[in-house]
């Protein structure tokens, strides 16, 4: 056991609280405005300890063995992260906003300041 | 099998988007289905990479690239399908 596994062990152990926390939080809030909060939060945050806990994986089998094979599962990683970091906030938010033009209000809520943008811009 | 550590990592992130997916089962209403669907492919596709490290093989990672794009492109679609009709 080296210091790498155990910093590996470590992201691993991040990862699987934080997706399981976001996976849990869709059933612990009232509407889909908090749910859509606490998932994508927790679940994108534990994603880039996943990719995170691969590429130091990676690139410590790329130092022991010298396979560009590694560099090549690094590199990819890498760029799935960045994908997933682009996409994910930007989803979320269209989600949001369809939510509310359709007409799902949000639950226990006393100032709605998108609704009253809203009917300012129309009348 | 190289990795094992990497691999139960795996099943306890497959755990969480079988929770997801009872969200995607009993929402009582349409955007609850589609926040359900939106953590489900953001866990399936750690997953995945996670999968590739266990099995050592690259190519789910590039699988894992392809799928996080074509998510959100299904989920814009989604989106705006709720917000008034494909215009």
């Amino acid at each position: 056991m080296s210091a790498v596994t155990y910093v590996i062990y470590a992201f691993l152990g991040i990862n699987i609280i934080f997706n399981l926390l976001g996976s849990l939080s869709l059933h612990r809030f009232p509407d889909v405005y908090t749910r859509l909060h606490g998932a994508t939060k927790c679940t994108t945050f534990g994603t880039i300890f996943a990719v995170l806990a691969v590429v130091v994986h990676a690139a410590y089998q790329l130092h022991l063995t010298g396979d560009p094979k590694y560099l090549q599962m690094a590199l990819h990683s890498l760029v799935a992260l960045v994908a997933l970091l682009l996409t994910n906030p930007t989803g979320a938010h269209a989600i949001a906003k369809a939510a509310h033009l359709s007409g799902y209000k949000p639950a226990k809520a006393v100032i709605d300041a998108y609704e009253e943008k809203l009917r300012g811009g129309e009348e | 099998m190289i990795a094992p550590e990497f691999f139960y990592a795996a099943v306890i992130v497959m755990i969480g988007a079988f929770l997801a997916l009872l969200r995607v089962f009993f929402g009582p209403s349409v955007p609850d289905r589609v926040v359900g669907v939106d953590t489900l492919n953001t866990l399936i596709v750690a997953g995945m990479v996670l999968l590739g490290a266990a099995y050592d093989r690259t190519i789910y990672i590039d699988i894992a690239i392809v799928y996080a794009l074509l998510s959100y492109v299904g989920t814009l679609a989604i989106a705006k399908y709720l917000q008034g009709g494909l215009r």
